[in-house]
């Protein structure tokens, strides 16, 4: 009876042109919409707790951590955990890391879904494409733990099936152990494993396009190149800048587990980045301001570049997130 | 060849067909052949497959890596620990991620604007990993099964893509007329809605449970008790903590010892036994894929 009665109240309000209080109104509105509420409070209820009171928490930075104070308890010591880190002789490093590691992911992995999806896009032989999509998703759903696993045993210089390959064309090199292999080992292997999967939202961009466009492409004699140049890439441009952008707020945002999983002594002068320095300097030692300053210096450079890609997205091309 | 259409063709695009043919079957080779090898090098002899004897087909067929890991406890505790909190854990993401992704796709909502907003925001800022760590610390979610669960229940890119799916499929008209003939949004919601998206259920249904499964992260930060630990950190501590430097020096050129090799074979087998569940629950959802990502991309 109670939903019927709702439902009588609700027609009310839009087609009575009675002007009422403000207050009145908002109140109203919540019984008229009372099953609604109900229905996304638990989600509101755990973003809340979840991710805005850590966002408060992150006065930390700005503290003295106190565990018998809590969080927001510690006496205020301003930017001194900033400039701690600016001044430490890990910052250069750390940065450099940081930076190269995400740079060369963008760089190179971001192209290699764009060109998959236009080649797959080129095979006519419907049950080969689906053979090819079905194989280039799945290595999307390995887990991070079983790919590092992987590229352990399959890059062994003793017993690995790559390892031998690069010991037989003469490079002597363990894969695993130099400084020089780490990144292009992790970039690689972050194509290897992320390019099909990201290619679908360019083949759906792809599925979309007029076909019109193709019909006419023909009669005007385009070769196969052609329509690729001028029909296939523009038609997937907007999604690009999209992405980009949005790899671009990333930009200091390396994946923590990977390169965790794949640290070891020897490569760690050129694998330490600041999610995994942010880890040990606050997980594994303790140091909570500190590590938190971290953390949000990390934060705020990455909201900055999204905001600049954004802006300059949105003047070069009238293309933007908001 | 019915791999080529016949009319119309020039020359040019006939070489073009052929490089992309090629160029395609080099791509699925490099994809397919690293998994296919694994399968392989996890049931043949080790000392084969560590000498690189071991390349298209078994070699000295032998199950020592699967009879390891099936006496190994830590293994079973793992998995049976990393199945409690896939099930529940997504279970409870779809209970909170469908009706809020419901609400915020009835366009006559008001609060709907605000909502997403609040929800959005949190994809792009964060409190970052100490303030996140002391908040668990405070509420007891340290070394609790449930930081599995409830924690990060809502992901806010999923709850988009369902949102994105009801707003396409469920047009106004459809809730109007349901409610001409006294239906509520429970019910609409209940007996409308999810019978009409499967596909967006199934999609990120998936991507929660692959999300549960895969997750090595909050078993590293927030679990210390070995016997609450999911099966990825099992696993760490299998194909990892046993790494290539642990048999000494580290520099490469030693040969690789005795024992390194049997380590080695359980290793194939490790990876193999704890993707399979993925593996088998793939092709069944496969088919929603293209649909479902299309959906999320309309509107990021």
């Amino acid at each position: 009876m109670a939903v019927a009665n709702t439902e009588t109240e609700k027609v009310d309000v839009k087609y009575s042109q009675v002007p009422k209080k403000k207050s009145a109104k908002i109140i109203q509105s919540f019984i008229r919409d009372y099953q609604l509420w109900l229905m996304i409070l638990p989600a509101i209820i755990v973003i809340f707790i979840f991710n805005y009171i850590p966002m408060y928490g992150v006065q930390l930075a700005f503290r003295e951590y106190d565990f018998t104070k809590g969080i927001t308890g510690g006496e205020w010591v301003g930017l001194h955990y900033f400039k701690q880190f600016i001044d430490s002789y890990m910052f250069a490093d750390l940065m450099k890391n940081t930076i190269v590691i995400s740079l060369a992911t963008i760089i190179f992995g971001f192209p290699a879904p764009i060109i998959l999806a236009i080649i797959i896009n080129q095979v006519v032989w419907k049950r080969w494409k689906k053979a090819i999509q079905t194989t280039v998703y799945l290595p999307h759903f390995i887990s991070l733990v079983v790919m590092v696993g992987m590229i352990n045993v399959l890059l062994s210089p003793n017993s690995g099936v790559v390892g031998h390959i690069v010991s037989s064309l003469g490079f002597d090199i363990n894969l695993l152990a130099s400084e020089s292999a780490f990144v292009p080992v992790y970039v690689l292997s972050d194509i290897w494993q992320h390019a099909g999967w990201n290619s679908i939202i360019y083949l759906a961009a792809l599925a979309s396009v007029d076909t019109q466009l193709y019909d006419s492409a023909k009669i005007d004699g385009a070769s196969r190149w052609q329509v690729i140049r001028y029909v296939d890439i523009p038609a997937i441009v907007p999604t690009m800048i999209i992405l980009f952008i949005l790899s671009m707020g990333n930009i200091l945002n390396t994946g923590f587990e990977k390169i965790f999983l794949m640290q070891n002594p020897l490569n760690l002068p050129v694998s330490e980045v600041i999610a995994t320095y942010v880890y040990k300097i606050g997980i594994i030692s303790n140091q909570f301001s500190y590590s938190a300053a971290i953390g949000l210096f990390n934060t705020l450079i990455n909201f900055i570049f999204l905001i600049l890609m954004n802006y300059i997205a949105k003047k070069a091309s009238n293309i933007s997130l908001w | 060849m019915r791999l080529f259409s016949k009319k119309g063709k020039t020359t040019s695009d006939l070489i073009f067909d052929i490089f992309i043919f090629i160029l395609c079957i080099f791509i699925f080779l490099i994809i397919a052949y690293p998994l296919y090898f694994i399968v392989i090098a996890s049931v043949s002899d080790s000392t084969l497959v560590a000498t690189g004897k071991v390349t298209l087909y078994p070699k000295g067929f032998s199950l020592f890596g699967y009879t390891e890991i099936f006496q190994d406890s830590r293994i079973w505790i793992g998995y049976r620990n990393t199945i409690i909190y896939t099930v529940v854990g997504t279970a409870v993401n779809l209970l909170l991620t469908l009706p809020a992704a419901y609400v915020l796709s009835r366009k006559e909502f008001k609060a709907r604007r605000y909502l997403m907003f609040f929800f959005v925001f949190t994809m792009f800022f964060n409190g970052g990993l100490i303030p996140t760590y002391l908040l668990m610390k405070e509420v007891n979610l340290i070394n609790n099964m449930w930081v599995f669960i409830i924690p990060f229940s809502v992901n806010v890119f999923n709850l988009i893509i369902t949102r994105t799916f009801f707003e396409s499929s469920l047009p106004k008209e459809l809730f109007e007329a349901a409610q001409m003939d006294g239906c509520s949004h429970f019910q609409f919601f209940g007996k409308i809605a999810l019978p009409l998206s499967k596909a967006v259920i199934s999609v990120i249904g998936l991507y929660y449970l692959v999300g549960h499964w895969n997750d090595f992260f909050t078993g590293l930060i927030y679990i210390r008790d070995y016997s609450l630990q999911p099966l990825q950190i099992v696993l760490r501590d299998i194909l990892l903590s046993n790494q290539v430097f642990s048999e000494g020096a580290g520099s490469g050129g030693a040969a690789g010892g005795y024992a390194q090799r049997y380590a080695d074979q359980i290793k194939y087998g490790v990876i193999i036994v704890s993707t399979l569940p993925i593996l088998i629950i793939y092709p069944f959802i496969q088919k929603y894929f293209d649909k479902g990502v299309m959906i999320g991309s309309v509107k990021g």
